[in-house]
């Protein structure tokens, strides 16, 4: 194991000849009059895949510019960004919004699109404009989003006369009642280790409100602070009421547990209709948004952005800005959605006639959302996300202990090192 | 034996030796060190590129601060990585625990078994072939999908071995992947499966081509089966028992593949090679940490590597 290992941790070194290969674009045909420009695709899935090539073609028959598409493995795209941005990316590439883009916008390796943003930017909201800027100026061109919010099934809240829950106090005399009635309240399932960080941002934003919940992903507060362990303090209050087995269980297993009249309700996104897809089940489901409990009621929602942005060697090209104002409108994110529909297209004159109620219940919670969080590990350093709230948060769940101390030790090596 | 234009490289190899050693005229041709040349040198080189180049960059960056971007932005911390590898770092401690645990597991339960059904299997029992075939089937199988094959035995509701102690669906029910206190013996009781087998065969092999006379003078003399097996069989198979210690060592050091499919070595499951990776590839890429990591395991492995070593060429002098 040992060699591999080793071998693995040149792979850094490696990879910068090897992507430098792989990756084809030509900076010779970097003219600020050219008609070609190109993207660099990490959905690589067939439907999401689909749906890209539908912007792609609908784009080159609209403008005439050609653009040519490399389609890669997301992992791939996600793993090597670094030295894929410094090689000879495409001009364009698929990427996500918050610390993410920050942090390379950060190094200079993206371009601003202010300049598309001056055309498409009435499309957007306030929470979608500020997840896609940084240090005053935008960085991302959203395409489609998925909130996070507390499904629940409404025959089982009919039967037992249930009321959404509006308040943490609320919420927790439910999740009482509901352990009564012989339910599990809260379906949990955090065996891959994320799932747990939707619970964690949630209960930081409504407790410490939307900005310091940022800058504790950032790292510009210390995670040994009062403020974080008020956020264990009140999961210790709902831990009794998650599923006792969720670090057995994936969110999956969870997802069917609430399906089958188990749990009460389950936050998660609203990725959980690709796993719930029987019709009866489907038009069954409602949510609501988390409840608010100390500060901003519930303005933020989570609601993780995947979008463009522009490698900083597309600068001058005018084509690729061409392409990024187009990628911004409701045109554009229909011909995404009318391949991939499990998702929400964020521009505002974007064809909403094909949602289905719950999905229009989603949109309307984003569009009037004030900040929109970009989940854990979107928001904070990878590293940190990966190596060190996955565990913590996994052994905080086994025995609601958590060493605050220890986490600020370790986001300030990690952070340090990014 | 005379003639030094052998077209068989190792038997020149073989030759030089003694000649070289009586002080006499050297009588290898030019394409002959051409050959021995390429034969040498191109495994040292692949030797250099893919081990040791790696490995001492490696020990350079363990000591360095990097985000893996601009060159320039490497920055040495001397062993800062190290102290956060060992005094900072939650799931270190624990992995070496496991790996520990596993290396135990794997010495004291699994091959010892492994053993045992070759000792069984060798006798002329009924169906040998079938049960040789039974036990080693596991091995063909890549841990990955051995993982996955105990997971359908392991999951807490619809697994197997809860349906069987009835307590599939109710409250009582272990979960076997989740629970943190039994999650590691699960994956142990899964490698072991596996690991029987491979340690069988191997021993098996051993046992059939061990020379049959042994047994025969030792039932004349008068030796219980018990006693032929510890006194002469186990002692006959020295070569074997060394083979089989080393391999129960390697595939303590390098389990991975299991805990990776059961939950990526978290919660419980967390291994040295586990964190190795996790540091060093993909999203929470640390580089100067990973390394550190890296650097480790290497040494932990040394220990075993140079034991074996020393004894291999104590015994050659």
């Amino acid at each position: 194991m040992h060699r591999r290992s080793v071998l693995k941790g040149t792979a850094a070194l490696g990879a910068i000849p090897i992507l430098a290969a792989c990756s084809g674009g030509d900076p010779a045909t970097q003219a600020a009059d050219s008609k070609a420009t190109s993207l660099g695709s990490g959905l690589a899935d067939a439907v999401p895949k689909s749906g890209i090539q539908a912007m792609v073609d609908l784009f080159q028959q609209q403008s005439g510019d050609t653009v040519r598409l490399n389609v890669m493995p997301r992992d791939q795209l996600v793993n090597n960004i670094s030295t894929y941005l410094q090689a000879n990316p495409e001009d364009v590439i698929t990427w996500f919004a918050g610390y993410r883009m920050r942090y390379y916008a950060g190094k200079g390796l993206l371009a601003p699109v202010d300049d598309a943003w001056e055309t498409i930017g009435k499309n957007f909201g306030a929470g979608l404009a500020d997840a896609s800027a940084y240090q005053g100026k935008k960085y991302l061109i959203p395409n489609y989003n998925y909130p996070w919010a507390v499904f629940y099934r409404k025959s089982v809240w009919q039967q037992h006369g249930y009321q959404v829950p509006g308040t943490w106090d609320e919420l927790l005399a439910l999740c009482a009642t509901m352990k009564k009635d012989g339910l599990s309240p809260i379906a949990f399932g955090d065996k891959d280790g994320w799932p747990a960080m939707g619970t964690f941002d949630y209960l930081n934003m409504r407790t410490n409100g939307y900005q310091f919940h940022v800058d504790l992903c950032a790292h510009h507060e210390s995670w040994d602070s009062p403020k974080v362990q008020a956020v264990f303090d009140n999961w210790t209050a709902l831990l009794p009421y998650q599923d006792t087995g969720a670090l057995g269980a994936t969110w999956q297993q969870a997802a069917h547990n609430m399906a089958n009249k188990k749990s009460g309700m389950y936050l998660i996104g609203t990725f959980l209709l690709q796993e719930i897809t029987d019709k009866s089940i489907v038009d069954d489901l409602d949510f609501f948004p988390f409840p608010a409990i100390a500060v901003e009621g519930t303005d933020a929602i989570e609601a993780p952005i995947d979008g463009f942005v522009m490698t900083r060697r597309a600068e001058k090209n005018k084509a690729a800005m061409d392409f990024l104002s187009f990628l911004g409108t409701g045109a554009a994110q229909d011909a995404y959605a009318s391949k991939d529909s499990s998702n929400l297209q964020t521009a505002a004159d974007a064809n909403t006639s094909t949602f289905s109620p719950i999905q229009k219940k989603a949109a309307e919670m984003i569009a009037q959302s004030k900040k929109v969080s970009q989940f854990f590990d979107r928001d904070a350093l990878p590293a940190m996300a990966n190596n060190v709230m996955i565990p913590a948060l996994q052994s905080f769940l086994k025995d609601g202990k958590v060493d605050l101390k220890n986490l600020e030790t370790q986001a300030k090596t990690l952070y340090a090192a990014a | 034996m005379t003639q030094t234009t052998a077209p068989v490289p190792v038997a020149t190899e073989v030759e030089r030796a003694p000649r070289a050693r009586a002080g006499r005229v050297r009588r290898l041709t030019g394409s002959d060190r051409l050959v021995l040349g390429l034969m040498v040198g191109v495994p040292t080189l692949i030797q250099a590129v893919l081990i040791w180049i790696p490995t001492l960059l490696s020990i350079g960056l363990s000591v360095t601060r990097w985000n893996g971007l601009a060159l320039s932005g490497i920055k040495p911390v001397g062993l800062d990585n190290y102290r956060y590898a060992l005094r900072d770092y939650p799931p270190f401690w624990p992995a070496i625990a496991h790996n520990v645990i596993w290396l135990g597991f794997l010495a004291l339960v699994a091959t010892p078994l492994g053993v045992l059904l070759a000792v069984v299997l060798d006798q002329q029992i009924r169906f040998t072939r079938l049960y040789q075939s039974v036990f080693f089937t596991p091995v063909m199988l890549s841990l990955v999908l051995v993982g996955i094959v105990w997971q359908l035995v392991y999951a807490r509701n619809e697994g197997l071995l809860n349906n069987l102690l009835g307590t599939a669906g109710t409250n009582g029910a272990v979960d076997w992947l989740g629970d943190p206190h039994v999650n590691l013996w699960a994956a142990l009781i899964a490698t072991g499966w596996r690991h029987a087998g491979y340690i069988m065969v191997l021993y098996l092999a051993g046992l059939k081509g061990l020379d049959p006379s042994l047994r025969e003078a030792a039932s004349i003399d008068g030796a219980t089966g018990r006693q032929t097996l510890f006194r002469v069989v186990f002692p006959a198979m020295r070569q074997i028992n060394i083979l089989v210690v080393v391999i129960t060592f390697i595939e303590a050091l390098r389990a991975f593949d299991i805990v990776w499919v059961i939950n990526h070595g978290t919660n419980g499951l967390e291994l040295l090679s586990v964190l190795v990776i996790q540091n060093l590839v993909g999203e929470g890429q640390v580089i100067g940490v990973g390394s550190a990591l890296a650097v480790l395991l290497l040494i932990v492995s040394l220990i075993p590597i140079v034991i074996y070593l020393v004894r291999t060429f104590r015994k050659a002098d």
